[in-house]
């Protein structure tokens, strides 16, 4: 199977250096690990206005109102159902609600920047929230991060728990970004990249976009790369 | 032919606002029959505690999820499992995210009072028997103590997956 996940060692990302485990993974045969079946997410309470990051507080977060939608499939492309979908990111701003986010760009009160939501029948989920802006940080002099939202999904089992971003079409700043840079194939890096849709936009109301997301999955053949 | 999976990316570090929910370290009650505490410690290559870490347990129903404090600490409270099944000892499953974390790390942890179990068990047999302890919690008053390393002498089995 074509795997464009990136390495644990990336120097350009200045955090992977002393994070990074240095041996190898210790590979067991498929069956005994792999598909431990994922947990039960009962304790996780998922209301329903938790996809809607624009209704957390009194009055609506300055920004430009987004939906985001898209399905999450398994990698023979049928839909994961009913699988926890957590979605976390910075204000309009590019600042964060958490507190060590030191960036000087002013908080909103009417944002907390965090959503959960399940797939439905189809495996699709939606997100109703506004666009995060770009922030800088120090990774290296003048670093700044694409605008991105965190995504974190669980899928069936062991194998297919993922955590990773979705970034904006056409933001100049991928080609500045060791985090985005670190997946080297330009066709993996696509796959983190949200499709603007007209059919998703709402009239007068908020911009949509697409994006699909694929978890390893139970009947994943895999193949030699 | 399959769909590639998305590619991961780091867990970045705030998440502190979003990932944690009320009583997510504790997949059981602690006074609950056959409850376990385990306690540890997330650590760099260089020594330091990692502060903007996130571990997950699971084990069959159970999951829990603990963010580190500032001193790279965590803690669960979970049913101390069963043997599974072909051999395998008693483990928890142990997810790892982090800053600098580009993929997630899963690693096992067993348990310290099942000896004869963890020497007939596939998956730390798997494992060179220097790195083996890695693995395995120890018995500090009461309290099982599982320390992860993501570097250095010390360094945690971790498992592809």
């Amino acid at each position: 199977m074509i795997d464009f996940d990136p390495p644990y060692l990336h120097p350009d990302y200045r955090s992977t250096v002393l994070r990074a485990p240095a041996r190898p993974p210790v590979r067991l045969p498929e069956d005994w690990f792999h598909h431990a079946p994922g947990p039960v997410f009962g304790r996780v309470r998922v209301g329903p206005d938790d996809h809607d990051l624009t209704r957390q507080h009194r009055g609506e977060p300055i920004g430009e109102r987004i939906i985001v939608t898209g399905r999450v499939l398994d990698s023979d492309g049928r839909p994961v159902r009913e699988t926890l979908v957590e979605i976390w990111q910075a204000n309009a701003a590019g600042r964060y609600v958490e507190p060590r986010d030191d960036h000087p760009a002013p908080l909103d009160p009417n944002f907390t920047g965090a959503g959960r939501c399940l797939t439905d029948a189809d495996g699709r989920y939606r997100f109703v929230t506004v666009k995060p802006g770009a922030y800088p940080w120090r990774n290296h002099p003048n670093a700044w991060r694409p605008a991105h939202i965190h995504f974190s999904l669980f899928g069936s089992e062991l194998s297919s728990r993922l955590v990773t971003q979705m970034y904006f079409p056409g933001d100049p700043l991928f080609a500045h970004d060791p985090i985005m840079q670190s997946v080297a194939d330009p066709r993996g890096r696509e796959r983190l990249v949200a499709r603007f849709d007209l059919d998703t936009t709402q009239p007068e109301w908020a911009l949509g976009y697409q994006w699909d997301i694929v978890l390893r999955g139970r009947d994943a053949t895999p193949m030699e790369s | 032919m399959g769909e590639p999976p998305t590619p991961s990316q780091t867990v970045g570090p705030f998440f502190s606002f979003a990932l944690p929910f009320a009583g997510d370290a504790e997949a059981v009650e602690p006074g609950a029959p056959g409850a376990v505490r385990i306690e540890g410690q997330l650590i760099d290559g260089a020594g330091d505690p990692v502060p903007d870490g996130l571990l997950e347990a699971w084990e069959g129903d159970q999951f829990a999820r603990c963010g580190t404090d500032p001193e790279g600490s965590f803690h669960f409270v979970v049913r101390k499992p069963a043997p599974g099944p072909d051999g395998h000892a008693p483990h928890l499953t142990i997810t790892v995210f982090a800053r600098g974390l580009l993929r997630h790390l899963t690693t096992r942890l067993y348990f310290p009072d099942e000896d004869a179990a963890n020497a007939g068990d596939p998956a730390l047999q798997a494992v060179e028997p220097e790195r083996r302890h890695t693995l395995i919690a120890h018995d500090d008053g009461g309290v099982l103590r599982f320390d992860v390393r993501l570097q250095g002498e010390e360094e945690t089995v971790f498992f592809a997956v």
